[in-house]
């Protein structure tokens, strides 16, 4: 209220003095708020049980954690390799690949990696596979060499002093809390428990490389294997990084001030390392899997780095991610496009043949009288009403070689017995049985819209001398038309989504990009490919039904009462 | 309709050139099935334009001429074809008793107005029968089905014996497998518990908020609605693929409680649009007068709106219900093998192993949803009735 009010024609008060404008802004305010606790529940409802996964799978479609997770310190050497200049990268890419590799492998995570960079690069799920299993021998022979050295190196109690550090260091949480993260990227599980060690913060100074290594194989086995570290000696990748650590003059310089437990041993191994093998991991990489040697392996790891990608949707495409941006796939890997053109044509022309359908049915079902069309109605509704896998079924029945259709011809001799009609698995199949399905889709808009044209207005026309065609195109079909656009956009709408039908009756030339969907989702596991080919599924039907509102309004949804 | 255009007897020239034609294309399909088409063709001609002529002329009563025709024809059917000629037979003879009259006496055009040229005539039939052969598609496949299921054998399709009416040739066996394998009534039961439970979820949220929704005063009405409606727009296979992702994310995929609340998603909207509906024609006035009375808000609730908008409840329920109940792609994507409904066993039954078993539990589904059919029209007619509105 503005308070400049008069105070002989003061505002009119309500009945315990508040302004009457006031007490029905508050009214209004206390209506509004309950119709909004009323829809509230529901609203939670939706938002919980179907908007947030529609919103996951648009998430998921773009998500591309894995390499990151997998490889986080390869993804970061990578960075600066050119890939264009035709070489191999550099030793230090390798050997971050060495290291990530062998936790991947030894937290059993580096084939999920390898499936997913298989949708880009063919052949490099089987590389990843047949690395995990042979990275060990790497780091066998280092462990040979020190174990050669001092018998010491062995034992795990000696390992787990040595990495503690004196009683009197102090504790490297950092280092913990930043192993812990990587593993918990990498496995998806919290990895929160107390393990009973922590680095001591001057040896993982010394041996940066070994201690991080270390306490990644502490955390591992205490946790995801319940075993202590100090029972068993750490596993190869340790032995690797104490030889990777040695044989950098500054360690060796650091090394010879150390006093902490195991500066004797680390001394004499320091000073043998010349004796020690050579430490070099593109040829130990290259030594596990040639394919190693391929630039392209490692371009994948190297364009699919990023924490969210395209490339799900350039593959939905059939396009790729390359060096010089965006390309066409090879022509025999691409299905989508076709697919696709595919789904549109058989929409598009199941769209028809229900308007050719159901054209003259909601004409006679409009004009005949209420009783005869009630009873017609019927035959429409009872279709509508019924459910699609008996439906889909009676179809299949039909349309068999040793069906319905094909026993009638026989018998009546139309047909000869070997020469039956393949009518079911392919596109025919799919679009008589989805015609079918969606016939009573179009006739009852159709049907309601028709109704409310007078026949008067058709007599009307041939009285004025129009022939019988002029008078139903000129007048009567341009009045039907908004019947024909919500009914095919309501039948185009459920033809480009149907997945049941064209699975059962579509075979393989009628199957739509749905059943792809369920494909990358069941079966072939490409979650974010199914992702990406359902939200473009999603964006066109959405594009479909904004059109539908505009033509009919989303509150004129009839149930065919 | 009353009778639009007086009429006379036509000539013989072209009801029985008519009937000669009609009788040639249902020799020709007997000839055929017989082995000689040709054969087939003249003698169905020539009998048919010789019994046109013949009823008309020498036979003073239509109805003795046309059980006559009927009786004749049947017998030829039997003599032909057994058990399965007779029914052919008796449809043929039926028909052309009917269609010579029909001609003879000009009654194809009795109903229509009397300005249509001839070809107009032709063509108001001719499109009658173009109907008819839609209705045909609509409704063949579902009737074809139910016989089907009777079928003594593992076929899909009808034997010799069912063709000949031998009672041999049906039995009730795939209805007894459907009662007894532990499969189908495991999904029975699983479709069961599921369906009730996920349609209690929509009704009950879904009635409250067209409550809320039917008030004057919704901010952001249009974008709520399609929030809410939005679970019946987006196709059910992305539904599916979503909820997959996002289910096994919190632990809801592969259990009941997971494919239950997916359910009663899906069948909101139509709880949504039918209670609404409904609420349209609510009189408001009527809460209003049951404050007045002292009545409080749940009182009035219960007492008042509650009974008057419960036929849109019940109808938009049985539509949440028959969605659950209907519903198989998502249930394939959310529920796990513990989950199995009766779609779902139908879907694997189709695609995997073919057992007429589907056929039987097809009819029992086709028995079902005729009398949820009949339900919804008995309720939305009592609904408009209650509203004061003549039922449509």
């Amino acid at each position: 209220m503005s308070g400049h009010a008069e105070p002989e024609t003061g505002p009119i008060l309500a009945s315990d003095g508040t302004p009457l404008k006031k007490r029905l802004a508050r009214s209004l305010r206390m209506q509004k708020l309950r119709a909004l606790a009323l829809i509230a529940p529901l609203l939670i409802f939706v938002l919980v049980t179907f908007i947030a996964p529609i919103a996951d799978m648009l998430f998921r479609s773009v998500e591309n954690e894995i390499v990151s997770n997998t490889l986080p310190d390869t993804v970061a050497a990578v960075s600066d390799w050119d890939p264009k200049a035709q070489e191999l990268p550099s030793e230090p890419v390798y050997q971050a690949l060495y290291f990530d590799l062998f936790l991947a492998a030894e937290a059993k995570e580096h084939t999920k990696l390898g499936t997913r960079l298989n949708y880009e690069q063919v052949g490099i799920s089987s590389l990843f596979r047949t690395s995990g299993r042979k990275l060990d021998d790497i780091g066998k022979v280092y462990e040979k060499w020190l174990i050669g050295l001092n018998p010491a190196w062995k034992s795990g109690e000696f390992w787990n002093e040595l990495m503690r550090g004196a009683a009197s260091a102090a504790p490297d949480t950092d280092l913990l809390a930043e192993q812990r993260a990587r593993l918990t990227a990498l496995t998806d599980d919290p990895m929160q428990q107390d393990i009973g060690f922590v680095p001591g913060s001057e040896i993982a100074r010394i041996l940066p490389l070994t201690a991080r290594e270390y306490t990644a194989n502490a955390l591992f086995i205490a946790i995801d294997k319940n075993r202590d570290i100090s029972k068993r000696g750490p596993w190869e990748a340790v032995y690797t990084a104490l030889a990777v650590d040695l044989g950098d003059p500054e360690v060796q310089r650091a090394i010879s001030g150390y006093q902490g437990p195991g500066s004797d041993e680390l001394r004499a191994a320091a000073a043998a390392i010349d004796t020690a093998p050579p430490r070099d991991f593109t040829a130990a990489m290259i030594k596990v899997d040639k394919d190693w040697a391929k630039p392209e392996n490692i371009q994948a790891i190297k364009i699919y780095s990023g924490k969210y990608t395209a490339g799900y949707y350039l593959n939905a495409i059939d396009m790729q991610k390359t060096l010089d941006g965006v390309s066409e796939r090879p022509e025999n890997q691409q299905i989508y496009m076709m697919l696709f053109g595919r789904t549109l044509f058989m929409s598009l022309l199941i769209t028809f043949s229900c308007i050719l359908l159901g054209y003259p049915v909601a004409w006679i079902l409009a004009n005949l009288p209420l009783r005869t069309s009630n009873l017609l109605m019927i035959l429409v509704l009872l279709p509508f009403w019924t459910s699609l896998l008996v439906r889909t079924s009676a179809w299949k029945v039909m349309l068999q070689q040793q069906g319905v259709i094909n026993d009638t011809l026989v018998w009546l001799g139309l047909l000869d017995d070997a020469s039956r009609l393949i009518m079911i698995n392919n596109q025919f199949g799919t679009i008589v049985a989805m015609t079918h399905i969606l016939l009573p889709f179009m006739i009852l808009p159709l049907y309601s819209v028709m109704q409310t044209i007078p026949p008067s207005y058709l007599r009307a026309a041939k009285s004025l001398g129009a022939t019988n065609w002029t008078a139903f195109w000129r007048v009567y079909f341009p009045q039907s038309i908004p019947g024909i656009g919500a009914g095919s956009i309501l039948v185009f709408i459920l033809a480009i989504g149907y997945y049941i039908t064209p699975e059962i009756v579509g075979g393989t030339t009628g199957t739509f990009i749905s059943n792809r969907i369920a494909f990358h989702i069941s079966s072939s596991l490409n979650w974010g490919l199914g992702a990406a080919l359902g939200t473009i599924l999603l964006a066109a039907v959405l594009a479909l039904y904004w059109t539908y509102d505009k033509i009919v309004g989303i509150d004129n949804v009839k149930l065919g009462g | 309709m009353a009778q639009l255009t007086s009429v006379s007897r036509t000539s013989p020239a072209f009801y029985v050139s008519t009937t000669a034609a009609a009788g040639g294309i249902a020799g020709l399909l007997v000839g055929t099935a017989q082995g000689n088409s040709l054969i087939g063709l003249i003698l169905g001609a020539a009998i048919m334009a010789v019994t046109a002529y013949a009823v008309t002329h020498f036979v003073p009563q239509e109805r003795i001429a046309r059980w006559a025709i009927l009786g004749a024809m049947a017998l030829a059917g039997i003599l032909l074809g057994g058990v399965a000629g007779l029914v052919v037979g008796t449809a043929f003879g039926w028909f052309f008793g009917w269609f010579i009259y029909w001609l003879y006496e000009s009654r194809y055009r009795k109903k229509i107005p009397p300005y249509l040229t001839p070809g107009q005539v032709l063509w108001h039939h001719g499109f009658r029968v173009i109907c008819g052969l839609i209705f045909f598609f609509l409704i063949a496949p579902i009737v074809v089905v139910m016989p089907l299921s009777f079928n003594a054998e593992d076929f899909f399709t009808f034997t010799p014996e069912m063709l000949r009416f031998d009672p041999a040739g049906y039995s009730l066996k795939h209805y007894k497998d459907f009662f007894t394998s532990s499969d189908w009534q495991h999904s029975l039961w699983n479709s069961l518990s599921i369906a009730p439970a996920a349609t209690l979820l929509s009704v009950s949220f879904g009635t409250l908020a067209a409550i809320g929704l039917s008030s004057e005063h919704v901010p952001f009405r249009r974008s709520i609605m399609a929030i809410l409606i939005s679970p019946m727009i987006v196709p059910l296979i992305i539904s599916a693929a979503g909820m997959f992702f996002f289910y096994s994310r919190i632990g809801l995929q592969g259990t009941y409680f997971g494919v239950v609340l997916a359910h009663a998603a899906l069948g909101i909207p139509f709880v949504i649009i039918t209670v609404t509906a409904t609420l349209v024609g609510f009189d408001r006035s009527l809460t209003r007068a049951s404050a007045n009375m002292g009545a409080g808000p749940i009182r009035t609730f219960f007492k008042v709106q509650m009974p008057l908008i419960l036929p849109g409840v019940i109808s938009g329920g049985l539509f949440a219900f028959i969605t659950s109940f209907d519903e198989v792609v998502v249930v394939l994507f959310v529920g796990s093998a513990g989950q199995k409904t009766l779609p779902w066993q139908m879907f694997t039954g189709l695609r995997e192993q073919i057992s007429p078993t589907i056929l039987a539990v097809a009819t029992i589904l086709v028995s079902i949803s005729i009398l949820l059919l009949t339900t919804i029209e008995l309720l939305r007619r009592r609904s408009e009735r209650l509203r004061g509105m003549s039922p449509g």
